[in-house]
C-alpha cells in the first residue's frame, strides 16, 4: 500500500481534513453543525493537552482555568476596552500564556499527584474569581458576549450561512492549524526534547535537555491552545458562565486526551469527538447518563490503556495480511 | 476572643471530616499508589445508606453500621473490578479510572436513592455546648472524636498488628512483600475496604449537620485530597493535621476575610506550601532510582 509510505504527519492531517469535509454530508440539521463545531473547539484544547500530557508527560487538572481566561477575555475586553471580540482572542491567549509562564515554573517542579493537586488548586482559583467577582463577570449566572460581526460581514459579501455552519468551518480551520503546529512540533528538536522528558527527566537532563525550560514551554503552549478554544466557545455561544473553568471541565478535557490516545493528535480529536457527542446521545437514556459515561471511562482505560486510537491501530497491525 | 474561638471550633469540626477523607485517601495510596477520586462517593454512600435504612424503620445505630458495611463492599468491588484489572497503568490512567468510578457511583446513587437532600437526627441532640463564649454542637464533638479515634486505630493497626505491617510492606515494595509470603492482592482489597469504611463513617458523622445528597462526594474528595497532599501524601499523622488545617484555614478566611473565598484560601495555602515544600509538610522527600 502506498498510503503507508506517507509520513504519519501528512496522514493525520489528511484524515482530519477528510473528516471535516465529509461529516457535513451526513448532517440532517444545522444542530449537527453546532455539535461538530463543539467537537473541533474541544479538539483544539485537547491537542494542547496532548503537547503537555502526551509529549512532555506532565498532568494538569486545572486546564479549564485557561478556557475560562480565553472565554472571559472575549466577553470582557470588547465591553471595557472597546477592542473587537476577534482581537480579544489574541489578548486572551496572551494573558493565558503569561499566567502559565508565571505560575508554571514553581508548579512544574512538582511531580505526579503533587502536580495534580497544584494544577487543580490553580484551576479552582480561576473558577472562584470568575464566579465571585459578579460586578465584572455576572457571577455564577454568566454573561452575554458581543457578536463578532463575522456573520454580518459574510452576508455583506453575499454569503448566507447560518451561525452554526459558520462556526463549524471556523472551528475546523483553527483546529487544523493547531494540529499542524502540534504535528510539526512532534518531530522538531523541541518536540524530541519534550518526549525525552516523558521517558525520564533525569536521563533527559543528563544529555543536556533543560528540563525546567522545556516543561514550562509545553505548559505555556498548551495554555494558549486551551485559551483559544475558550474564546471560540464564548464567541460561538454568545454567552459564557464560570462552569467552563470548573474542575469537571478540566477532568473532561483530560479524559478526552487520554481516551483517544494521549500521545497522538488524531487520538485527541477522536477523544474530543466521542466525549462531546456522547452526552447528546445519552440524553436518550435520561437517568442512566452518568452510569454509562462512568462505565465507558473505566472500560476504555482498563482495557485500552494507551487510548482508543493507538490500541485499535495495534490490533489492526497485528492482523495477518 | 470568643469570635476567634468560635471560628476555631467550626474549623476543627469541618476539619475532622476532611481528616477522615484524607485518611481514606492515604490508606489506598499507601497500599496501591492509587489516588482514589471516588473517595468522596464513599462518604456520600455512608450518609445516604444510613438515611434510607433509618427512614425504613431501622434503628439509627444499626442503620449506620449497615451503611458502613455496604460501603465497605462497594470499596472492595471497586478494587476487584476496576483497580486490579488495571495493574501497572500510569498515574493519569488510574486517576481517570477512579474519576470514572466516581461518576458511575454517583449515577447509581441517583437511581437507587434520589436527588433530594436528606438528613437524620444528631446522635446526642442539638443543644450546643457553651465553651468560653463560643458554641460547639454535640455532633461536632462526635465528628472530632471520630477522626481522632480512627487516627489512633490506624496508628495501632499499622504499628503493632502483623496485618498492618503487611500492608505497609506491600506499599513499600510489592515484589519483596510477595517474596516473604504476603498476599499483596489481599492487602489491597483490605485497604480498599478499610478506606471505604472510614469514608462511610465520615458520611454518617457529618450528615446530621451538613445534610447529604447523591452529589456531595466531589467537593469532599477535592478537600480531602488537598488535605492529604498538604500533610504529605502517605503519612496518617499528616492526613489528620492536613485535614484540620484545611478546616481551620477555611473557617478563619470565612470569618475574617470573605466567606466567598473560603474555598480559595485552602488552595492558596496548599500552593504556597508546595512551592516551599514540594513533598508536603510531613512527607518524605522522594529519591529516584535512575
Amino acid at each position: 500500500m502506498k498510503l503507508t509510505k506517507l509520513s504519519p504527519k501528512i496522514l493525520t492531517l489528511l484524515a482530519l481534513a477528510l473528516l471535516v469535509i465529509i461529516a457535513p454530508m451526513f448532517f440532517p440539521s444545522s444542530f449537527y453543525y453546532r455539535i461538530g463545531a463543539l467537537i473541533f473547539i474541544n479538539g483544539l484544547a485537547v491537542i494542547g493537552l496532548v503537547i503537555l500530557v502526551g509529549y512532555a508527560g506532565q498532568i494538569s487538572l486545572g486546564h479549564a482555568g485557561f478556557v475560562g481566561i480565553g472565554a472571559y477575555s472575549c466577553a470582557l475586553a470588547p465591553e471595557h476596552l472597546g477592542i473587537s471580540p476577534v482581537l480579544a482572542v489574541f489578548l486572551g491567549a496572551f494573558l493565558s500564556g503569561l499566567l502559565a509562564w508565571l505560575v508554571g515554573r514553581p508548579i512544574l517542579r512538582l511531580r505526579g499527584h503533587y502536580l495534580a493537586v497544584a494544577t487543580l488548586g490553580f484551576g479552582i482559583l480561576i473558577y472562584m474569581v470568575l464566579s465571585n467577582e459578579a460586578q465584572w463577570t455576572g457571577g455564577p449566572d454568566g454573561m452575554a458576549v458581543q457578536a463578532t460581526g463575522l456573520k454580518a460581514l459574510l452576508k455583506s459579501m453575499g454569503f448566507k450561512v447560518s451561525a452554526s455552519e459558520m462556526w463549524y468551518w471556523i472551528a475546523a480551520v483553527v483546529m487544523m492549524i493547531g494540529a499542524l503546529i502540534a504535528l510539526n512540533l512532534h518531530t522538531s528538536p523541541t518536540g524530541r526534547a519534550l518526549r525525552s522528558l516523558h521517558d525520564s527527566e533525569v536521563a533527559a537532563g543528563t544529555v543536556g535537555v533543560n528540563v525546567a525550560n522545556y516543561k514550562l514551554s509545553a505548559f505555556v503552549i498548551s495554555a494558549i491552545y486551551t485559551s483559544v478554544s475558550g474564546s471560540e466557545l464564548a464567541l460561538m455561544n454568545r454567552f459564557i458562565s464560570p462552569d467552563v473553568a470548573g474542575f469537571l471541565h478540566s477532568v473532561e478535557l483530560l479524559t478526552m486526551t487520554v481516551l483517544g490516545g494521549a500521545a497522538t493528535v488524531f487520538g485527541a480529536v477522536i477523544g474530543a469527538a466521542i466525549l462531546t457527542s456522547l452526552p447528546q446521545v445519552l440524553t436518550v437514556l435520561h437517568d442512566f447518563e452518568h452510569i454509562v459515561l462512568g462505565l465507558i471511562m473505566m472500560l476504555v482505560m482498563i482495557f485500552m490503556r494507551e487510548g482508543l486510537v493507538p490500541s485499535l491501530a495495534k490490533i489492526l497491525r497485528r492482523r495477518p495480511k | 476572643m470568643s469570635e476567634l474561638l468560635q471560628f476555631f471550633f467550626s474549623g476543627i469540626t469541618v476539619g475532622a471530616i476532611y481528616s477522615l477523607v484524607a485518611l481514606g485517601f492515604i490508606i489506598i495510596y499507601n497500599s496501591s499508589g492509587v489516588v482514589n477520586f471516588a473517595q468522596g462517593e464513599f462518604v456520600m454512600l455512608g450518609g445516604m445508606s444510613t438515611v434510607f435504612l433509618f427512614n425504613a424503620g431501622v434503628p439509627l445505630a444499626i442503620a449506620a453500621v449497615a451503611a458502613i458495611l455496604i460501603t465497605c463492599l462497594v470499596g472492595i468491588a471497586l478494587n476487584k473490578l476496576a483497580i486490579e484489572p488495571a495493574k501497572g497503568a500510569s498515574v493519569v490512567t488510574l486517576i481517570i479510572i477512579t474519576i470514572g468510578a466516581s461518576i458511575f457511583i454517583r449515577g447509581m446513587a441517583q437511581l437507587v436513592f434520589d436527588k433530594q437532600f436528606h438528613r437524620f437526627p444528631s446522635f446526642s441532640g442539638d443543644d450546643p455546648f457553651l465553651i468560653g463564649g463560643a458554641t460547639i454542637l454535640p455532633q461536632g464533638v462526635w465528628m472530632i472524636a471520630g477522626a481522632i479515634a480512627v487516627f489512633i486505630g490506624l496508628f495501632v493497626f499499622f504499628t503493632y498488628s502483623l496485618t498492618g505491617k503487611a500492608v505497609l510492606a506491600t506499599s513499600n515494595n510489592k515484589l519483596a512483600a510477595r517474596l516473604v509470603g504476603i498476599s499483596t492482592n489481599m492487602m489491597m482489597t483490605l485497604s480498599f475496604g478499610l478506606s471505604a469504611a472510614i469514608g462511610a463513617l465520615a458520611g454518617v458523622l457529618v450528615t446530621p449537620i451538613t445534610l447529604t445528597s447523591y452529589d456531595v462526594g466531589i467537593a469532599l474528595a477535592l478537600k480531602g485530597f488537598a488535605a492529604a497532599i498538604l500533610g504529605g501524601m502517605g503519612s496518617p499523622f499528616g492526613a489528620l493535621v492536613g485535614g484540620i488545617l484545611v478546616g481551620l484555614i477555611e473557617a478563619m478566611t470565612a470569618g475574617y476575610i470573605s466567606s466567598e473565598y473560603k474555598d480559595a484560601a485552602s488552595f492558596i495555602v496548599i500552593l504556597a506550601v508546595l512551592f516551599v515544600m514540594p513533598n508536603g509538610i510531613f512527607g518524605r522527600s522522594t529519591i529516584d532510582r535512575v
